[in-house]
This record gives C-alpha cells, sequence and structure tokens, in this order.
C-alpha cells in the first residue's frame, strides 16, 4: 500500500525536475540567459538610454531583469507545457499524486528558481558594470519580478494550453522579440517611437518595464503599473483556468 | 470460476460521456460512452476488449479521473476519482496509450522522479532490472523504440506500488519477448492482489490475460464474462472445421445424408469452413467424398469458436442495431444527442 509525500515534497521535487530539465536546454539557455546579456551589454554601451538615470546601466538592468522574466514564464515555459502536452506528460503526471495543482505549482517553482539564477547571474554583470541599486528599492523590485514571473507563466500557460505545440514555440517567441523591442520592457516608453509610447504601459511588458525601473532606480511603487500587471495576471490565470486543454 | 463477489475496486455505473460540440456534425454533441456499466476487482485482470473508437480509452480517462464524465457514477476504491485527490491517485497507478513520457528524460531518473512522489515507492532498480530498462538505462526516451518507450511507461505506473493499475493497450509495439515480460508480470501482479483494469484490441491479449472480459462497442457494454462464459457451451458444442480445397466443390453434398445441421460457407475460393456439432462420422463423411472424387485437401483444421468470433457477432449484431437506431434518431425531431 502506497501513500503520497506531502504537497510541499512533490511540488518541490517537480519543481526541481523542471528547473534540471529548463537548465538543460540549450536554446531555452540562450533565451534565459544569453540574450538577456546581451541587452544589458548593448544598452550599456550604446546611448539608448541616456538621460533616464544617473548611469546606463541603472536603466538598462532593471528592464533586462524584467525581460528574464518573460524568457522563462512565457517563451520557457510556455513551449516546455506545450511540448509537454502534446507527448501527455500532462496527462501521466496529473494521475500520480502530483495531481494538476501541484503541477502548475512545480512549474512555478521552477519559474522562480531560474528567475533566481537570473537575477544573480545577471545582476551579477550588471554590478561589474556599475550597478549599485539602493537597498529597500531591490526588494520592491524582486517582489515585482516574482509577481511579473507569475503573469507571464499564466500567458505563456494559457497559450500552451490551447494552441499546438509548433504554434506556441513560435507565437512565445515572436511576442518575446516584439515586447522585447517595442513592448516598453527593457526601452522605456519615453524611448519609443510616439504612436506606440501611449499604449506600452497598458502591456504587461511595459507595467513591468516601469514597475522594475521605479523600483530599482528611485525605490518607488509605480501603482499604475502594478495594477495593470495584476488585472493581466489575474486575466491571464483565470482564462488558463478555463481554456486550458490537458491533452 | 470467477468470484465477482466481495468489494470491488472499481465499479462504473451509467457512465456517459459526450464530446463537442463538434462542427463536422452539425454543431452537435457526440455522445462517446452511452452508459458504460463494468465492475472490476482485485486480484483480476479486467480486460475492456474493442475496436478502435469504441470508447476504451475514455472509459479509462474517466475512471482515472483525468476526463469530466457527463453522467453516471464512478467508484475507484471506494472514491471518486474526479474529486479525489492525492491519496487516491497514490494508490492508483495509470500507463497511458501514448505513454505520456516526456522525451527528453532518461528512463531511469525520470522513474526515480516518479518514485519521489511516493513515500514507499519500488526501488527503481529492481523494477529497472525486472523490465530489462537498463539496456537503455542511458538514452533519451525519445530514442526508444516503441516497445522499450512501453516498459518504461509500464515501470512508471507500477513504481508507486499501486493497488490499482490502469493499462491503455500495454502490448501495443511490444515484440514477442517483450510481451511476455510484460503478461508475466501482469500475472504476478494479479496473483499480489492489484486489480488490474487494461484496454485492448487484441482478441489473443484478452484470452491470454483475462479473469473477466468486458466487450465495449460504440460507447456500450454488449457483452461480459469470463472467457469461457463468452464462448459459451459453444466452446465444445459449435465446432469447426476449416477445409482448403480445389475451388467450387459441393462439400454440403458430403453431409446431406447423415447431418442436415451442419453449415457449410466457401470463402474466399476454395476457402470452406465448416460448423456445426461436428462428429467423427461428419469426418468420415467428408474422407469419403472427398476420396469418391479423388480430391486431397491441402489442408485440413479441426477447432472450436474462438472469442474473435464471438466478438465479430457481436459487433455485427450491434452495428445492425445502431443503424436501426440511428435511422429511428433522424426521423425523430429535435434530437439534440446522436447515440450513433
Amino acid at each position: 500500500m502506497s501513500t503520497a509525500t506531502s504537497l510541499s515534497g512533490r511540488v518541490w521535487q517537480q519543481g526541481r525536475y523542471e528547473t534540471l530539465t529548463m537548465l538543460r536546454n540549450g536554446e531555452q539557455l540562450v533565451l534565459m540567459v544569453v540574450l538577456p546579456l546581451m541587452a544589458l551589454i548593448g544598452l550599456t554601451v550604446t546611448p539608448f538610454l541616456d538621460g533616464l538615470g544617473p548611469n546606463r546601466v541603472d536603466v538598462a538592468a532593471p528592464g533586462v531583469l524584467a525581460l528574464c522574466t518573460m524568457s522563462t514564464g512565457f517563451t520557457g515555459q510556455g513551449i516546455a507545457t506545450g511540448f509537454d502536452r502534446r507527448y501527455g506528460v500532462l496527462r501521466f503526471l496529473s494521475t500520480t499524486p502530483l495531481g494538476r495543482a501541484g503541477l502548475i505549482a512545480g512549474k512555478t517553482v521552477a519559474v522562480l528558481v531560474v528567475l533566481a539564477i537570473q537575477v544573480v547571474v545577471i545582476g551579477g554583470v550588471a554590478w561589474l558594470l556599475g550597478w549599485r541599486p539602493a537597498f529597500p528599492g531591490v526588494i520592491l523590485g524582486l517582489v515585482l519580478l516574482a509577481v511579473g514571473a507569475a503573469v507571464f507563466t499564466a500567458l505563456g500557460l494559457l497559450v500552451a494550453g490551447t494552441a499546438r505545440p509548433e504554434a506556441t514555440l513560435a507565437v512565445t517567441n515572436l511576442v518575446w522579440i516584439l515586447f522585447g523591442v517595442f513592448g516598453g520592457i527593457v526601452m522605456p516608453s519615453s524611448k519609443l517611437p510616439s504612436q506606440i509610447s501611449g499604449i506600452v504601459g497598458f502591456l504587461p511588458s511595459g507595467a513591468l518595464g516601469d514597475a522594475s525601473r521605479a523600483a530599482f532606480l528611485h525605490g518607488a511603487l509605480d501603482i499604475q503599473a502594478a495594477i495593470v500587471l495584476i488585472v493581466w495576471g489575474a486575466a491571464a490565470g483565470l482564462a488558463a483556468i478555463r481554456w486550458f486543454k490537458w491533452n | 470460476m470467477v468470484l465477482r463477489t466481495g468489494s470491488p475496486c472499481l465499479e462504473i455505473e451509467g457512465l456517459i460521456h459526450d464530446v463537442g460540440p463538434i462542427a463536422a456534425e452539425g454543431g452537435r454533441m457526440k455522445r462517446v460512452l452511452a452508459g458504460v456499466d463494468l465492475t472490476a476487482y482485485a486480484g483480476q485482470v479486467t480486460v475492456l476488449l474493442g475496436v478502435n473508437g469504441a470508447g476504451k480509452t475514455t472509459t479509462l480517462e474517466c475512471a482515472q479521473g483525468l476526463r469530466r464524465r457527463t453522467g453516471g457514477v464512478i467508484r475507484l476504491l471506494g472514491d471518486d476519482p474526479q474529486t479525489a485527490g492525492a491519496d487516491l491517485r497514490a494508490r492508483v497507478g495509470v500507463m497511458l496509450q501514448d505513454g505520456g513520457l516526456p522525451p527528453s528524460a532518461r528512463p531511469i531518473a525520470l522513474l526515480k522522479h516518479v518514485a519521489g512522489m511516493y513515500r514507499n515507492p519500488l526501488p527503481v532498480d529492481e523494477l529497472a532490472e525486472r523490465l530489462g530498462l537498463n539496456q537503455f538505462a542511458g538514452t533519451n526516451i525519445r530514442r526508444l523504440s516503441g516497445g522499450q518507450k512501453q516498459r518504461v511507461a509500464l515501470a512508471a505506473a507500477l513504481v508507486g506500488r499501486p493497488e490499482v493499475v490502469f493499462l491503455d493497450e500495454p502490448s501495443a509495439g511490444l515484440d514477442p519477448q517483450s510481451r511476455q515480460v510484460v503478461f508475466d508480470l501482469i500475472h504476478e501482479l494479479r496473483t499480489q492482489g492489484l486489480g488490474i483494469i487494461l484496454t485492448t484490441h487484441l482478441l489473443d491479449d484478452a484470452e491470454r490475460l483475462a479473469d473477466w472480459v468486458a466487450i465495449l462497442d460504440r460507447g456500450h457494454i454488449v457483452a461480459e464474462g469470463t472467457v469461457a462464459e463468452l464462448l459459451g457451451g459453444a466452446a465444445q458444442a459449435a465446432r469447426r472445421m476449416t477445409v482448403r480445397a480445389p475451388s467450387g466443390l459441393d462439400l454440403a453434398a458430403a453431409f446431406a445424408a447423415t447431418a442436415p445441421g451442419i453449415d457449410v460457407r466457401e470463402s474466399p475460393a476454395g476457402h470452406y469452413t465448416i460448423e456445426g456439432e461436428l462428429a467423427t462420422t461428419h469426418l468420415a463423411a467428408l474422407a469419403q467424398w472427398l476420396d469418391a472424387r479423388g480430391i486431397m485437401p491441402s489442408s485440413l483444421e479441426l477447432g472450436s469458436r474462438s472469442l474473435e468470433d464471438v466478438f465479430l457477432g457481436i459487433a455485427e449484431a450491434s452495428a445492425a442495431q445502431d443503424s436501426l437506431a440511428a435511422t429511428r434518431a433522424h426521423e425523430a425531431e429535435g434530437r439534440k444527442v446522436e447515440t450513433a
């Protein structure tokens, strides 16, 4: 006769497994670490962000960390979940004691662990480039990054659970590029063309970018950005619960 | 003798499952399961037999809690699988038809991961040894053959020491050797008292494994019983003889004098099937008739009715009934749910 391990044990087990799977995937590593690092260095050596903060890196680093949550939660988990769904992995795991809720919780743990690794790596490089964010703002910024990761994970799961995996792959990569360049995540809306600068604040990318910069740069909570983020998260979460197909 | 008493490990009563709406059918719901009743007991192998599309996998998925049923009652180890939690799932092992294994994982690492969900799992090494997984322990699941994947999926279903296991088409893609390994293991699990519910479209699997067979056709259980019961007294009485000889012979004439109840068919040409209560006199009559004409058959075989005959007979009867029902349904107005 068998019994299940504790809920936290199961979630941690799944989280560890998914984390290792993500870290072993070369393409995902490029998306999660290499491209954000290139963005960080690129924005530090070019004059795009001049005039928004004391140093270029002070403006660049919070945005690049926000970009990381999109890499991991949206594109990374979206693609992984889409293919797991295709291969029946989601169905099999939901028949084990892990269950559906445990599976989602495990994925969330994996996203947060990978995000922590990204913060250490990207933050470390930014530190070497002269980034010195003030202490209370760092805590607020990290909390907002975690919230952003949850929002983007919900969006990624929504795509993965409703589209074919090939479509998920294409959509999440395309959105990552579009949001990364024009979505206000690394480039603040004031630096974007006037046609789009008015709306990016209402995108999850722009909201997280703004919120992250306000926290790390000024130690302040951007209330409007936080509300936009929470609305996106709630909408994506509810939509995923409603429309996610397990098979 | 199969005892169908005591407390069942799985009880399904009046299970209904609709899918849709299906655009190709005018946006109507399609009734995949139309009131399935099935009971499975511990220490027995219950086989759900049916052609592809009969509803076998859907029935299992409802019982596993993977699908939300439209109607009916399911009790798995006394609980409703649709609402039960991790404690019930820990007592049930599932092997899905498509495996459900992540392609990038390696077999042993995956089994250890799944084992981590249980407090007292089987030792992964022993299970791997038993199912011969060590030969390909270092290979990604993506690169395994169909039979190798099946064995990994079976191990994953068993690693948590389940009391009930669901095996969806367990012998699909297996070579004869792996099939024997898997069948031996199923027999052993049965001896240990597990309740085993498996689906197959292979009659041979059912004959070799089943304590109880339920034949599913178009969302209904159309017959059930032990293999012997399904074959009926027919196993002894209704025997058959197949003869291969030149085509166009009037073999029925050979029996005309001695036994009017014998049925002779020639299909395909030169392939004669003789059915009825055959006795030695019929053999003698046939031999005499052939001898008188100087004909030596190229093959002559005696046998009893197989599960295949029962199965095909039932499927035909049920198809005829269904087409009648469908005609009536089309005549009736305002019906939203199709039963065919």
